[in-house]
């Protein structure tokens, strides 16, 4: 279960922060411009394998789940993912582009109360990226990003199982301050790639690319 | 009051783990006779005044859906089946076994965590994997080990269901195309990994090839003792179920 030594081709690159960070919307320019050069590559994104996807939405739904089966439900949805499509996409020689990776279980479960060293262990299966982009914005900005169209937040999106507070809004404030202190934390431990995510979007993709060129030979990568 | 023990960090939901009631664990392969002998117990056990929960795999609100379904497709690796087990599992733990045993019930669990690990280790999963994932289950009171050999069971199995279950058989192992190959190969190779537990867990093994008033007999006597109530009477015969009474081994 464990095979954490890589004996593929494909590379896997992942990217991290808190809602309204703009990493999905710099994950999707990464995937365009990787498929506009001919690339072979693949997008997964998390909390999205049909497997447990009744149970999820169902245990979402009634509220049914606690700290640990929230783990462990996203956990399988994770490995169901990795077993079927990222592990063997990466032996077949893609680019896997992750948004949202291990670290988002590690982040959100710790936040939960479920101790460190046994999810990164649950998650032990998996392979660390080639490169985790990690979008840095100081919380009031990723707050207003996602807050200010009032939108409708989700019970567990808002961490209000956690009982924190009764109002949405600022069950979400705290939350995504505890998973901000948890990201940093992680950042140099797994050393993640910081990009400054308060700068505008194509300023921030022209260094995402220049990265990704760096450390990725994509010439072996075009069909 | 007795205070509960984990094999790790107890989880988050449990916040104090001081309950007055009980939980028993019953373990064995299937047709090792564990829910005759759970039933004979529950009875017992009412009749003495106590007041019995069961839980058993397979059976939480949360994904007992899905993982039925899932198990059809055959689309199950081997860590989505493993996970998806424990989330099963800690559903019912938090959700189910807690508030029971808060409440003074005995609870009576019809397979535990030994089988899902049991399993896991016969798939080739990495063991320090598997503790981890069970880590934070409780440790029960006590586990009940019907130890029945391969042959048994292979007849009672025939007699129950007159076929072998898919999964029962361990065929996605690739052990043998012939399923009755394929179950006598998995069984053994579980029962080496239960015999592996019982040392270190310190499991009470039952003789599961005796007849069934024997067994539950021993049972009786040993969680009479366990919840300091006097010696039990004598099984009659008659309370054996009647569907479960073995055809004599040819």
């Amino acid at each position: 279960m464990v095979t954490t030594h890589r004996n593929f081709p494909g590379k896997l690159i992942a990217v991290e922060g808190l809602d309204g960070s703009g990493k999905s919307t710099q994950l999707y320019l990464v995937k365009r411009w990787l498929e506009l050069q001919g690339s072979r590559v693949y997008f997964t994104e998390w909390n999205s394998s049909v497997l447990v996807k009744k149970a999820t939405s169902k245990g979402k739904k009634r509220q049914l789940l606690t700290p640990t089966s929230f783990c462990l439900i996203h956990a399988t949805d994770f490995a169901d993912r990795y077993e079927r499509q990222i592990l063997p996409l990466l032996r077949a020689g893609f680019i896997v582009l992750a948004d949202r990776y291990v670290y988002t279980a590690l982040a959100r479960d710790a936040v939960r109360g479920l101790d460190r060293e046994w999810i990164a262990k649950l998650y032990s299966f998996a392979v660390p990226p080639d490169i985790t982009f990690y979008f840095e914005v100081p919380l009031e900005i990723s707050l207003s990003r996602i807050l200010d169209g009032r939108p409708s937040l989700k019970y567990h999106e808002a961490g209000l199982d956690m009982g924190w507070s009764t109002d949405p809004y600022e069950s979400f404030r705290i939350f995504q301050g505890k998973i901000l202190k948890e990201y940093a934390q992680m950042r140099s431990k797994f050393s993640f790639t910081t990009i400054n995510a308060t700068r505008e979007i194509h300023v921030q993709q022209a260094e995402v690319r220049k990265l990704i060129a760096e450390k990725i030979d994509l010439a072996a990568f075009r069909r | 009051m007795n205070e509960k023990h984990f094999f790790g960090r107890q989880p988050p939901e449990i916040k104090d783990a001081r309950f007055p009631g009980k939980l028993f664990v019953v373990e064995g392969a299937d047709g090792s006779g564990r829910s005759t002998q759970i039933a004979m117990l529950s009875q017992w056990l009412e009749a003495n005044g106590f007041a019995v929960r069961f839980m058993g795999l397979r059976r939480s609100n949360l994904v007992a859906e899905d993982l039925e379904s899932a198990k059809q497709g055959n689309i199950l690796t081997r860590t989505t089946l493993s996970l998806f087990y424990a989330t099963d599992f800690f559903d019912q733990l938090v959700n189910a076994i807690v508030p029971a045993l808060r409440a003074g019930h005995i609870v009576l669990a019809d397979r535990y965590i030994y089988t899902l690990m049991a399993r896991d280790l016969v798939r080739g999963a990495d063991p320090d994997w598997v503790r981890n994932l069970y880590s934070p289950a409780m440790l029960p009171d006590a586990v009940f080990y019907f130890h029945v050999s391969a042959r048994r069971l292979v007849e009672r199995n025939f007699q129950k269901n007159s076929t072998l279950d898919y999964w029962e058989s361990g065929m996605d192992l690739g052990l043998s195309r012939d399923m009755f190959d394929s179950f006598v190969k998995y069984q053994r190779m579980l029962q080496i990994e239960f015999q592996r537990m019982q040392r270190e867990f310190g499991f009470r093994l039952l003789n599961g090839n005796r007849p069934i008033a024997k067994v539950q007999q021993d049972l009786r006597k040993e969680i009479a003792t366990l919840l300091s109530i006097g010696e039990p009477e004598e099984v009659s015969f008659s309370e054996v179920p009647p569907e479960s009474v073995p055809v004599a081994a040819s």
